[in-house]
């Protein structure tokens, strides 16, 4: 075991630890700071795996982000803060499925780990400095994927787009009349 | 470094991703369960970028790519989330069951009549 594999795997520990506590707490905002331990530790994994890139990516649009979005829907949704108790049918965070959820994850975890390591046991990544910086990644970046890049800035925009139209709460459904008048 | 290991973590966290997408209750709880298998996904981008040493970076531009889409994905989920909360004044996944067929066993009653919160009621006002 090099010393890659270790700290890889003691990074990949804490973020399927940090994710199992992201799933199981009890607490709404506790499982946003967990989803924040569990990314930073995959931009970790990122930088073992040499994406520097993507690792900075990563910290700045999930840890930046993401997390703070979800913590604006959590607290706009009042949301209960603290600990919720568990009481059966009306518990708020877990749905009644959680033991036949268990066993879907459990059986995805098993095929998906028993078929990735029966393919690719004698696989070994040759980590070596510079292929994941912003000057190689930007370069195929801006030469090889510039197509894909602009039609995902258009996504992105009818995303915003999107968002801003679903949040205005002065553009609502056309009332009836309107509607009998018929547009053009 | 051995490719197992990306390749394990990666399937573990879609794993527990699933379990919470099936488990959770709460919406915005299901989307951070989402936020998970695609961050496996993203692990897998970048390990198998790694290992095949792509001259292109397919893989980590791929990664890139994703990471962008699930901040639209979460964006708009969000505001169709709060979107919900102002409509039902709860948005708790498997109690949203207005689509759901009448031809229903009558034990289980739905709530049908979409309570109306005071922010849509006064938008709306003279219409009802």
């Amino acid at each position: 075991m090099t010393a890659a594999e270790v700290v890889f795997a003691l990074l990949g520990v804490v973020a399927v630890g940090s994710a199992v506590l992201v799933v199981t707490t009890r607490q709404l905002v506790h499982a946003a700071l967990w989803l924040v331990v569990a990314f930073g530790a995959l931009a970790g994994c990122y930088l073992v795996l040499t994406a520097e890139f993507v690792a900075w990516t990563q910290v700045l649009i999930y840890v930046g982000a993401v997390v703070v979005l979800l913590l604006f829907g959590i607290m706009l949704t009042r949301a209960p803060i603290g600990r919720v108790p568990r009481s059966g049918a009306d518990d708020p965070l877990d749905s009644g499925n959680r033991w036949a959820a268990l066993a879907v994850a459990l059986a995805t975890a098993a095929v998906l780990v028993t078929v990735l390591v029966m393919g690719f046991k004698d696989a070994y990544i040759d980590l070596e400095a510079g292929g994941g910086g912003a000057e190689p990644l930007g370069g195929s970046l801006f030469r090889t994927w510039v197509l894909p890049f602009e039609v995902l800035s258009v996504l992105l925009l009818a995303a915003l787009v999107g968002a801003i139209v679903l949040s205005r709460t002065d553009i609502g459904a056309r009332d009836e009349e309107d509607d009998g008048e018929g547009d053009g | 470094m051995h490719a197992a290991y990306p390749v394990v973590v990666a399937a573990l966290l879609f794993s527990v991703g699933v379990y919470g997408v099936l488990a959770r209750r709460n919406a915005i709880l299901v989307l951070m369960s989402v936020e998970l298998m695609l961050n496996a996904v993203n692990l897998n981008l970048v390990a198998f970028d790694v290992l095949w040493r792509d001259r292109l970076h397919g893989g980590q531009v791929m990664t890139l790519f994703t990471i962008v889409i699930a901040a639209a994905e979460i964006g708009l989920g969000l505001a169709i989330v709060l979107l919900v909360f102002r409509n039902r004044r709860m948005i708790e996944v498997d109690r949203l069951r207005t689509l759901t067929e009448q031809t229903a066993p009558a034990g289980e009653e739905t709530p049908q009549e979409p309570r109306r919160p005071a922010a849509a009621a006064a938008r709306e006002g003279d219409t009802a």
